[in-house]
């Protein structure tokens, strides 16, 4: 079934993208075939085949428990949109 | 109708390591804000996260200590939201395939029974940062310097049924996991938050009711009114009839009462999947092993041993292995003086209530236990009494030193010398003759009351230092 | 000079033919007069250049320089370099300059290699042509209305047109080898995990891979010499020593196998591509090596797989682009959400809205299943297929892409037969194999690509055999004849 504008705006919510009312009928058009495209991957037989998610399949390194960081909140914050005495800001979070 | 409370809760533990979990970045507690968020930290462009060994080896001390399975293959995945102290837009947790498997333990309740309780997972995460809100004129403030610091979340299996046995739990939990030292388990600092997941059912039914799951408990007094809160509220709204709405409640301790986060009314979609910028964690059957040879003795176990070692009461032992600070603190007593009786009385009494009353943890106690032995083994020579010896505990605790200084340098040493104690008895006869006859004409029993006038007055001229129990042999003597 | 490979160039400055300084004056002269018809550069550092070659000239001097001592390089938008500008050619980081450098950047910069400036790219590395840069699209050296491919264009319209003997690249799915094929220069893809992704603005974690590209193979060898390592902040990166891929350049192929995916060589090939790609077959063949053709049964399933597990893996990369800590901030958000929103809906493109709103739609309750677990088990198929391949033989041959470079906005408007653009380059990420792009001809003036795949970790039997191959063939030293500028 193909995806809906409904979906695509509760998709977009989830991803914090906003669609703007005259680009939707195209932005629908193009993720239809988009996913048409990717159902195509339905017919192919996968049953018992192991999920891959690194080419190598590779084990995890660990890091010793040192501190390797220095301070660097003055070189991070200079390249920041809004702070105040050393904290990043966004508008009122309500809980 | 009568209702059954059923409670499950996701303990998030602080691991006590010194970098964070994905970054280099120090964890300590109080820093200045953001000082302590390096770019790993901060979702910098490009940034990339790699494993802390320590956190792992903590996740795995936690499941033996438990019994748990060990996940011999487990995987990273990032559960994926929006809020601004989570910097990536996702948190790096576990998901299908958790570091720690299914295991159980036992709480003691006050009645003196126990019951097991479930563990059903324990996995790996990242803390997130804090938000602040006041002071910035209608903005919040985000400090990521708890960003990134190693989590262990403890998901327990709907076993609970009372708010006695959620704080039982939790103090069992928070005993496990100092004494396996791998959490300061500092509830006030955070380094032990609570998730409670709390339904009522009716009475012998085994289907579960609908839950609410208060976010966020941080002590385990909050845990407990809470919890008593949401039964109120629950069974009242069931009373007449309605339905709990599946939702998520925070507890305001001001006020006393849960309420609903309504800020969460979208719901939450995580897309969880396994987080590609990290591997697999592989650990083989050696290092497993290593690390369960090299377990501390955990708590229920040194409580065992204590009933049978120092033959103590099931409670006494359960007070005394509570804390593993306290629990050694109690033996090096009990060795050094060589009465675990007397030194388990001391430690629960004496040091406990003043740790109590000074609001002290056992790691600051003013007195050493080889301290408190040297008391002890002076009352058990009969160098001092009882009560002279709570004077030199006052002493010590004050800081004038260790027990045989003080009863030097005050001169409390008991007089045991016969020919001393002879002269005083002798005196008090002679400065009292009225209470001799009265003394002497009453019968046995009246006598036995009678005589206390005497070992009392005694007690005063020898300014409490003479030994009671000579005095009494010779006031049966002389009083004929 | 501006025509030079690196190998050339590191001869003319130990010779002491040309200084760095002279040879970095040049290229940046050229750049400021020569780029605006190409648009393949975001940002030219200057005065950084002048002061790294000027280091570089005293490290000569001094007897100290290492083998790129001096070289001058560019480096795609997307390596995060310390004090220079990092957009990644979206206006989400239009001002975002980073206090760091990419270990790649590192590396090279720790070479003695002085950095030109940051290559114009498709936004985020999503694309293959160029156009969805936020700074317009690089026109192609070879032809003014064709694109460059994507999403590493800029790097490889540069070279192509003189402006810098070698670039940096990454290739999630063909971003190195497809721009290498459409300017008629030599590419490569290294293994998955040979080089750092630390510092690399991630586009899809599990396939991203940075690579070397220039106007030979041996410079290829020599830049990926400096590239390749360890990286102990980077998990993924592979804890294997480094050779010295220029040790086995001459080796002859005599005995050397090739295998020839019959999936690669059907229908959606050009036939003039075909054409090409066969001579350029022959060639190998008469220095000895012998051709075998091979299945890779899976083929089919690349392109349906690729566009899942790539959108996937970026749509949450890309979540940390949220006008909090930097990057693209809307101007008086009235919540957080509007903060949110408006500062992505302002900063990102539309393909790069597209493929999140894909990675989300594939990663979202009640398909993960269907997309996402699916396109990791097809991964591991399409894995196995060239694992079996390589039981037969040594290395992998075919085109790099059905044809020579499209004009510039002829598939804008249809993001699937763009897509179809990397059927030839896409599997080999989704296996995390090495791979290359080099010159193997002309069609109708335009260059064709030969692509050489081989076994994780084989970077030196591509090399040799691209380099063996360039020995005897001149197509990798053509070029456009739009080059004008004056050798200064």
């Amino acid at each position: 079934m193909p995806i809906d504008q409904d979906e695509i705006e509760k998709i977009a919510a989830l991803a914090r993208i906003r669609i703007k009312d005259e680009q939707l009928p195209g932005v629908t058009e193009r993720l239809r075939n988009i996913l048409a495209m990717m159902d195509t991957l339905q017919a192919a037989d996968t049953e018992g085949v192991e999920p891959m998610a690194n080419p190598l399949d590779a084990v995890q390194p660990l890091r010793a428990d040192e501190v390797t960081e220095i301070n660097r909140r003055e070189a991070f914050q200079t390249i920041a949109p809004a702070v105040e005495n050393g904290l990043y800001l966004v508008p009122k979070v309500i809980e | 109708m009568q209702w059954e409370t059923v409670i499950g809760l996701e303990v998030h533990l602080q691991l006590a390591t010194k970098s964070k979990i994905f970054s280099g970045s120090a964890t300590t507690f109080g820093a200045e804000a953001n000082t302590q968020a390096s770019a790993v930290d901060l979702a910098m462009p490009g940034m990339l996260p790699v494993l802390n060994e320590q956190a792992v080896r903590y996740a795995v001390m936690f499941g033996l200590g438990i019994g748990a399975k060990i996940g011999r293959r487990s995987v990273f995945d990032r559960k994926n939201y929006f809020y601004p102290d989570l910097p990536k837009g996702y948190q790096i947790s576990q998901f299908s395939d958790p570091i720690v498997g299914e295991g159980s333990f036992e709480i003691q309740l006050e009645d003196g029974s126990s019951r097991t309780i479930g563990i059903t997972r324990a996995h790996l995460e990242e803390d997130a940062g804090k938000s602040l809100h006041e002071d910035f004129h209608d903005q919040t403030g985000i400090d990521l310097n708890r960003a990134g610091t190693p989590l262990l979340e403890i998901v327990s299996e709907p076993d609970i049924r009372s708010a006695e046995e959620a704080v039982a739990y939790l103090k069992a939990l928070h005993s496990l996991v100092t004494y396996l030292e791998i959490s300061d388990g500092n509830m006030a600092e955070g380094s032990m938050r609570c998730d409670i997941n709390i339904s009522l059912r009716p009475a012998g039914s085994t289907t579960l009711g609908t839950r609410a799951e208060i976010k966020n408990v941080n002590s385990f007094r909050f845990v407990e009114k809470a919890i008593q809160y949401e039964i109120e509220r629950q069974s009242d709204i069931l009373e007449d009839g309605g339905q709990i709405v599946q939702e998520t409640r925070l507890y305001d301790a001001d006020r006393n009462e849960t309420r609903s986060m309504r800020s969460k009314e979208v719901a939450n979609d995580y897309r969880y999947f396994p987080e590609p910028d990290l591997l697999p964690i592989v650990l083989d059957e050696d290092y497993i092993e290593a690390l369960r040879e090299a377990l501390p003795e955990l708590p229920r176990e040194k409580r065992e041993r204590f009933i049978t070692q120092y033959e103590l009461s099931p409670y006494d032992a359960g007070v005394l292995s509570a804390h593993r600070a306290l629990a050694d603190y109690f033996e090096t007593t009990a060795s050094k003086a060589g009465d675990a009786k007397i030194a388990a009385n001391w430690v629960q009494g004496e040091l406990l209530g003043r740790l109590n009353r000074d609001e002290l943890e056992i790691s600051d106690c003013p007195v050493p236990a080889e301290n408190l032995a040297q008391l002890i083994q002076r009352i058990l020579d009969n160098s001092i009494s009882g009560k002279i010896a709570k004077q030199v505990f006052d002493a010590m605790w004050s800081g004038e030193g260790d027990a045989d200084s003080i009863i030097e340098a005050r001169g409390l040493k008991q007089v045991s010398d016969s020919g001393a104690l002879e002269a005083m008895v002798d005196s008090v006869i002679a400065d009292n003759q009225a209470q001799v006859e009265q003394y002497l004409a009453a019968d046995e029993n009246k006598r036995k009351k009678l005589v206390g006038f005497f070992v009392g007055q005694v007690m005063k001229l020898s300014k409490g230092q003479a030994n009671p129990q000579m005095v009494n042999q010779l006031l049966a003597k002389k009083l004929v | 000079m501006h025509k030079q490979t690196v190998a050339q160039l590191m001869r003319g400055l130990r010779d002491k033919q040309f200084s760095s300084q002279e040879l970095t004056s040049s290229l940046l002269q050229r750049i400021e007069q020569l780029d605006g018809q190409y648009n393949s550069f975001l940002t030219v550092s200057k005065d950084q250049a002048l002061a790294m070659a000027k280091a570089a000239d005293a490290q000569l001097a001094s007897g100290n320089a290492g083998p790129l001592t001096g070289i001058p390089i560019a480096h795609k938008d997307v390596f995060c370099t310390q004090g220079v500008r990092t957009s990644c050619a979206s206006r989400m980081l239009d001002n975002f300059i980073p206090p760091y450098d990419a270990t790649v950047v590192r590396q090279l910069n720790e070479a003695g290699t002085v950095m030109l400036g940051k290559t114009n790219m498709d936004e985020f590395a999503m694309g293959s042509s160029n156009e969805s840069s936020y700074y317009g699209a690089v026109s192609n050296p070879w032809g003014s209305t064709l694109v460059p491919g994507g999403s590493s264009g800029g790097s490889a319209a540069a070279i192509a047109a003189g402006l810098t003997p070698a670039a940096t690249g990454t290739d999630t799915g063909g971003s190195i080898r497809q721009p290498a094929a459409f300017c008629g220069i030599t590419g490569l893809k290294p293994t998955y995990g040979r080089v750092s992704r630390l510092g690399m603005v991630a586009y899809a974690s599990s396939l991203d891979q940075a690579g070397p590209m220039a106007r030979s193979a041996e410079d290829c060898a020599l830049l990926l010499n400096a590239m390749a390592g360890h990286d102990p902040l980077d998990s993924t990166s592979a804890a294997r020593a480094v050779p010295d891929y220029c040790a086995d350049l001459n080796r002859p192929l005599e005995g050397l196998r090739i295998g020839l995916p019959k999936e690669y060589f059907g229908d959606g090939l050009d036939s003039t591509t075909a054409a090409c790609i066969e001579s350029a077959l022959k060639e190998l063949e008469q220095q000895g090596a012998t051709l075998v053709e091979v299945s890779l049964a899976h083929a089919n399933l690349t392109i349906p797989t690729y566009y899942i597990v790539a959108p996937a893996e970026a749509s949450t990369n890309l979540s940390r682009f949220d006008g909090v800590r930097y990057g693209h901030r809307c101007d008086a958000p009235s919540d957080l959400d509007d903060l949110y929103t408006r500062s992505r809906e302002e900063g990102f493109g539309d393909e790069v809205k597209l493929r999140i709103l894909v990675g989300t739609y594939a990663l979202s309750a009640g398909y993960y299943e269907a997309y996402y677990r699916k396109a990791q088990q097809a991964r591991r198929l399409i894995k196995d297929d060239f694992m079996n391949s390589f039981q037969q033989v040594d290395i992998i041959a075919g085109p790099t892409t059905p044809g020579p470079a499209f004009a510039l906005g002829s598939k804008n408007n249809d993001p699937v037969s763009m897509y179809l653009e990397d059927i030839y380059t896409l599997a080999v990420n989704l296996a995390g194999l090495p791979a290359m792009s080099l010159p193997a001809g002309l069609v109708e003036g335009k260059p064709v690509g030969l692509q050489l795949i081989g076994q994780h970790f084989d970077e030196s039997r591509l090399l040799n055999v691209a380099h063996r191959f360039q020995q005897a063939t001149n197509w990798h030293n053509l070029t456009p004849d739009s080059i004008t500028g004056a050798d200064l």
